[in-house]
């Protein structure tokens, strides 16, 4: 996790980020010109109206995307420059990813479900399942890991999301409307989760929301709207 | 191996889809299996012919008989070894459906000719002995429970004894077995001095039905086939001299042109289950764009993608290979059993069944490919919109 943070100045930078999508003969502009920077340690919500750029942003921060123009570092790493092969190696060691919709394979148990990010290390079983244990009871569900996602609730199943999202100790934690799916007293659950993860054990977390109730939960809030970021909320 | 449990769970993801694409692939392998044997069973003896032996017929067909007095002749050829003669008996034991080949031979020439038949010195001393003595593969002995100093009724369906009946009487005086368990021991032969006295004076006494040559130098054999040729040009019984494989094959050929056939079924069968499986691969990666975009985004490489795939249809298609390749060796020995009169070296060779299992790893490699590419190719950020 160490290996990737600049030890001076912030973890993430973005920097002049455009972002253009071909549809048809029809080219979107989703992010123009679009520098942000975020420091280690930091609870960022990111907040916009729908189809404003902020899961667009998400995926280029996250190595899940490219940028048309400009630059994505992670802390000493470029990575919009890196071969498909070295990004996906980048996303295991750097990035945990949470999903809206907890996108758990529904064929696996839920530890099974966190074990797959250490699929790809070099861990042995033992190793890996005592890693899965650890996040397991980081998110307070060490009774429900032989359950399988369709037997556990909404907020439950974000949990086992968020577990394997952190499993590896990345870098970064990047969450894509976390809340979006849940309704206020699992999404509270699940904020409470993402403020321990940051306060407690340094986690920097980046989360898109629509929701300022959640948004407020974050050390800092930006504002995208048209492609562009603001401090301040959209009119 | 850290990843089998993700890739045996996708498998078990539609019970029923994936067990009836099983099954296919089971009933398929069962199906290759007993092509194979009905092949070895027809043209198996091809491969177990000699290649210093020739056979010489009538030109015109295998059922015109040849002169006994051939034999001297033609072992004056230059290049040939030894020459000894058999000829179809045609016997039924008991029943027509018991059927199994009996041939009268020279007992010594002909195991001198055959060394693949193995049979123990005091048993040939036994037969030498004996006029009405016969020598029967282990195959047949066991089948009808026969023991040396058994006497065996045969009915002959072509040759009547002088006395007009047409029931000869054996004794059993030895049981061999083959030197490899391609060798057919089903027939049984008796000695030709005994067939030759007892059958009808004027009902082809002194004709044998074929020889087989033995040719000092198998690479000279088709230049002594050509001479034993000649040597009978324009007599009243010319004959045509081929190598033992091609005889083999000629008479298999009586009922078409089995490898052909063969293939053309397994092709067909293995087309359709190219397709039924491909479909299945090509559903179960559609149904996942969105878990294959949450494996990319924790970091799964495209290889490792690919390979996820690949390994699922493999698993499917050699878990369905192995299980049919598996039941049809337990089939073939017992079909085996009802159809040795009919088709003697009928069993399904190591050599197929090893071909078997490759042919199922190559069916998976060939119906995941273009799922697995599908999923390669895979956008993260498209994906994950999908889910």
């Amino acid at each position: 996790m160490s290996e990737s943070k600049s030890n001076n100045g912030p973890l993430v930078r973005v920097e002049g980020v455009d972002k253009v999508f071909h549809r048809g003969s029809e080219d979107i502009h989703v992010l123009a010109d679009l520098s942000l920077q975020v420091p280690s340690g930091e609870f960022l919500a990111l907040m916009g109206p729908s189809g404003s750029g902020k899961s667009t942003l998400l995926n280029l921060i996250g190595g899940l995307d490219r940028p048309t123009k400009g630059s994505v570092f992670v802390g000493n790493d470029r990575i919009d420059q890196l071969s498909d092969r070295s990004l996906a190696a980048w996303r295991a060691r750097h990035v945990g990813f949470v999903f809206q919709l907890y996108n758990l394979m529904p064929v696996l148990t839920a530890e099974r479900n966190v074990e797959l990010p250490l699929l790809l290390t070099h861990l042995t079983k033992t190793e890996r399942m005592k890693h899965v244990e650890t996040a397991m009871a980081v998110v307070g569900l060490s009774h429900r890991t032989r359950h399988y996602p369709r037997t556990l609730s909404g907020g439950e199943q974000q949990r086992v999301g968020i577990a394997r999202g952190i499993v590896t100790d990345p870098t970064l934690l990047l969450c894509d409307e976390p809340t979006g799916d849940l309704d206020r007293k699992a999404g509270n659950e699940i904020l409470d989760l993402l403020q321990a993860l940051n306060r407690e054990h340094g986690k920097t977390i980046i989360m898109v929301t629509h929701d300022p109730h959640a948004s407020a939960r974050a050390s800092r809030t930006v504002y995208l709207d048209k492609g562009q970021l603001s401090n301040e909320p959209v009119k | 191996m850290k990843f089998f449990h993700l890739i045996w769970c996708n498998l078990k993801r539609k019970k029923l889809r994936t067990s009836l694409t099983l099954l296919s692939i089971l009933v398929a392998f069962v199906l290759f299996g007993f092509l194979a044997s009905i092949q070895q069973a027809l043209v198996g003896g091809v491969a177990m012919a000699g290649a210093d032996r020739l056979v010489v017929r009538h030109r015109v067909s295998i059922i015109q008989l040849l002169p006994e007095s051939y034999k001297a002749r033609m072992e004056r050829i230059p290049g040939v070894v030894l020459a000894t003669h058999q000829t179809w008996f045609g016997g039924i034991y008991q029943d027509p459906k018991n059927f199994f080949m009996q041939n009268p031979v020279v007992p010594d020439e002909f195991l001198n000719m055959h060394p693949e038949i193995i049979l123990p010195p005091e048993q040939l001393a036994d037969w030498l002995k004996t006029r009405t003595g016969a020598i029967v593969g282990r195959k047949t002995a066991d089948r009808f429970h026969w023991k040396i100093g058994d006497r065996v009724p045969i009915q002959s369906s072509i040759w009547s004894k002088a006395d007009g009946s047409r029931s000869w009487e054996f004794d059993i005086v030895g049981i061999y077995d083959g030197k490899n368990k391609g060798i057919d021991t089903t027939p049984l032969f008796f000695r030709y001095d005994y067939f030759d006295e007892e059958r009808q004076p004027d009902r082809g006494r002194g004709l044998v039905g074929w020889y087989t040559i033995r040719v000092k130098d198998p690479a000279q054999a088709a230049e002594v086939a050509k001479r034993v040729d000649q040597e009978f040009e324009n007599s009243s019984a010319e004959t045509k001299t081929e190598p033992e494989g091609a005889f083999i094959q000629a008479w298999a050929k009586q009922i078409g042109n089995i490898v052909f056939i063969v293939s053309a079924i397994l092709v067909a069968v293995f087309f359709t289950i190219l397709l039924v499986t491909g479909n299945t691969m090509a559903q179960a990666v559609r149904e996942r764009t969105g878990e294959l975009g949450v494996l990319k985004a924790i970091g799964f490489t495209n290889a490792q993608i690919v390979s996820l795939v690949l390994a699922e249809s493999c698993l499917l298609t050699v878990l369905g290979g192995v299980l049919g390749l598996g039941l049809a060796c337990l089939i073939m020995p017992v079909l085996a059993e009802k159809l040795s009169g009919l088709l003697p070296l009928f069993f399904f060779p190591t050599r197929d069944l090893l071909v078997g299992l490759g042919l199922s790893v190559v069916l998976g490699l060939v119906t995941g490919i273009f799922p697995a590419l599908q999923a390669m190719r895979l956008r993260v950020a498209d994906a994950l919109r999908r889910m």
